[in-house]
């Protein structure tokens, strides 16, 4: 026990400095006034929540996963379930089953059951899934994702089909999507200093001492992949919240890219990393998005020709991952003592 | 019968570029570990390289005017030069890199060539032209199977057996299978690490490039997105095949392949729809089944 709150003293640095960084922009934001701009960092906190959620498991196993966005469809529809008001359920989503047409539920709670729905599906999918791990378990992941894209685009009755479902009700502002991301990186942070989260990173820097000592990889996993799904349901929920609407395409392959980049690029072994790569590729974005505009530059305005911007990113992303292998963090997490404080993530 | 002809000649058909994909990815996979989600956009980047940059929805055709003897080889090696430039400015500074990385550099790579694209082209499908008088029907015992899938598959099978030739009976040949079984191992015993690198991406290329023909003379129109479900199914027969075999590669290209067209026919009517869903979830098994893949080359194998 003693050891375990040694562990916390250790890291509680860590988390701090993360939800004060979040807490900052938010304010920023919200000071700054604009309203387009105060959509992008709701977007962006509700990226945290997915990155974060998706490090949950990619960052403590080690397996990458291309099947998180498929959380994110469940979470997102089965919120545009319990809240549409029942009279246009009934005429769009003629299929639904009676008790779900006729309820209508507070959004947090639905939020929450949405989390639970595909944590759910997630515990039965993991079973099988995470026997598998390296290559093989990406690829199974991916197939599981594109089953989700195709029932959820096809089965018309239930889901709209590929078109979009309109009448969520509008809700995810700054604060609430801030609040998602703090409550995000905080479940993340608990998991990863939890005896589950160090047995599971024990298991993937060292397998074979990690299985000799007692540890069963294939059920550390799959609790991480719960959990990561149930945060990435919830995600979903929010999303559809901010949106109004959703589409089973806004779940696939583009989502599912940029966020492991996001990862990737800030650092996949760290939850610092998960959370800065969020943050500095959001910024980039907007800052082309700014350039593309243009920029008044002593009477003269200044703009990158449209198109730039992603062919930028993309670049951009090649180059920081060319000098920084394994990403903008290096695998360390931020602590109070800047200098020599990072040691490699344990 | 005649029936089952047909159905064989859709299985066919439609494996043999998703084989050609599979190959593109395992060469390049054997060699350097990296999984090159860039493939889907150089097919997408030698089709456009037929036309002339342009927004309109009509294609203008530049380049796809030539000879078919000239325009056949300028468009491989369209594919083969983009495949070795992107090696030489992006893939070769993560040599070290972990897999997930280079994954990632990869798929920033596409992304960068789509929106390249999408600039000069816009994202409008267009239509194209392209020796559109093979769609007609050619009689085989009976069922009409259109020309196109006939040469599709003989070029499938011409293209195997050369890339067998090569890799069997050249020194080139045999320095790539080394690397693609054994990378550390082949570069101690005098392979060239850089030479045969390029060249798997030089024939990686080149598939790439005959995947975006047979494409564009298939559906008559030029998207951008066209490459991107070819190298997803590719990229999962690499893995189920086993990663590493070539030969497993191609075979799982032509499994699934004929997997997809199989249950086009034999689901009910109301689970069609849902087709996608069932290969995948073959996929799922596949792998649960065999998780190193059909055809693992036995140093593939995990020793713990």
């Amino acid at each position: 026990m003693a050891q375990r709150s040694s562990l916390l003293a250790r890291t509680i640095s860590t988390l701090i400095i993360l939800i004060l960084i979040l807490v900052a922009i938010a304010v920023v934001t919200k000071l700054a006034g604009s309203r387009p701009f105060e959509r992008t960092v709701v977007e962006m906190f509700i990226r945290v929540m997915l990155v974060v959620g998706i490090y949950i498991f990619v960052g403590n196993s080690g397996v990458i996963s291309f099947g998180h966005m498929g959380f994110m469809c469940i979470g997102a529809y089965a919120a545009a379930w319990f809240t549409i008001p029942a009279v246009m359920k009934q005429v769009s989503l003629p299929g639904l089953p009676n008790f779900l047409i006729n309820t209508q539920l507070p959004i947090f709670l639905s939020a929450f059951l949405a989390g639970l729905l595909a944590a759910l599906f997630a515990l039965i999918v993991g079973r099988i899934l995470m026997r598998l791990s390296g290559i093989a378990a990406s690829i199974a992941t991916f197939a599981m994702l594109a089953v989700i894209n195709v029932v959820y685009s096809n089965w018309d009755s239930v889901t709209g089909g590929t078109g979009s479902i309109v009448g969520i009700p509008f809700y995810t502002g700054i604060w609430t999507a801030l609040g998602g991301a703090i409550l995000v990186v905080i479940i993340a942070y608990l998991y990863q200093i939890s005896r589950s989260g160090l047995a599971l990173r024990a298991g993937r820097d060292e397998a074979t001492a990690a299985a000799a000592s007692g540890v069963n990889i294939v059920r550390e996993r799959l609790i991480a992949f719960v959990i990561s799904a149930f945060v990435i349901g919830v995600a979903g929920a929010l999303y559809g919240h901010f949106l109004g609407v959703v589409n089973p395409d806004a779940f696939y392959l583009s989502v599912t890219f940029i966020t492991l980049s996001m990862l990737v690029v800030g650092g996949m072994n760290s939850l610092s990393g998960a959370v800065m790569g969020v943050i500095v590729i959001s910024a980039i974005i907007q800052l082309l998005r700014w350039l593309e505009k243009g920029v008044d530059l002593g009477g003269t305005t200044l703009a990158i020709p449209n198109g730039l911007q992603e062919i930028t990113i993309g670049l951009v992303m090649i180059i920081i991952l060319m000098f920084r292998p394994s990403g903008l963090t290096r695998n360390r997490e931020i602590t109070w003592r800047l200098k020599g404080a990072g040691k490699p993530s344990e | 019968m005649t029936a089952l002809l047909q159905i064989l000649f859709d299985a066919l058909s439609l494996g043999s570029l998703y084989a050609l994909g599979a190959l593109g990815i395992a060469l390049i996979f054997g060699v350097m570990r990296l999984v090159n989600f860039a493939h889907g956009d150089y097919i997408a980047f030698c089709v456009f390289a037929l036309l002339w940059p342009s927004i309109d929805a009509a294609a203008i055709v530049f380049a796809g005017n030539l000879p078919t003897i000239i325009l056949i080889p300028l468009i491989l090696a369209i594919g083969a030069g983009l495949s070795v430039l992107s090696e030489i400015l992006v893939f070769r500074r993560f040599r070290n890199a972990n897999p997930a990385t280079m994954m990632i550099a990869s798929f920033a790579l596409g992304y960068v060539l789509k929106n390249f694209l999408l600039m000069l082209f816009s994202s409008r499908p267009k239509s194209i032209d392209l020796w559109s008088n093979l769609s007609q029907q050619v009689e085989i015992a009976g069922a009409r199977i259109p020309l196109l899938q006939v040469i599709t598959i003989t070029i499938t099978i011409v293209i195997l057996i050369a890339l067998t030739a090569f890799l069997k009976r050249t020194r080139f040949g045999l320095e790539m299978r080394a690397a693609a079984e054994n990378f550390t191992m082949a570069r101690m015993l005098g392979v060239k690490a850089n030479r045969v690198i390029m060249l798997a991406f030089a024939i990686s290329g080149m598939l790439a490039a005959a995947i975006g023909l047979i494409l564009a003379t298939q559906t008559g129109t030029v998207d951008i997105q066209m490459g991107m479900s070819v190298m997803l199914v590719a990229f999962i027969a690499t893995v189920i095949g086993g990663l590493g075999s070539l030969p497993g590669a191609v075979i799982a290209g032509f499994l699934i392949g004929g997997a997809s067209v199989l249950m086009q026919v034999i689901l009910p009517l109301e689970a069609r729809p849902f087709r996608d869903a069932f290969v995948y979830g073959a996929v799922i098994a596949c792998l649960i089944w065999r998780p190193q893949g059909l055809f693992a080359p036995k140093s593939a194998k995990q020793r713990v």
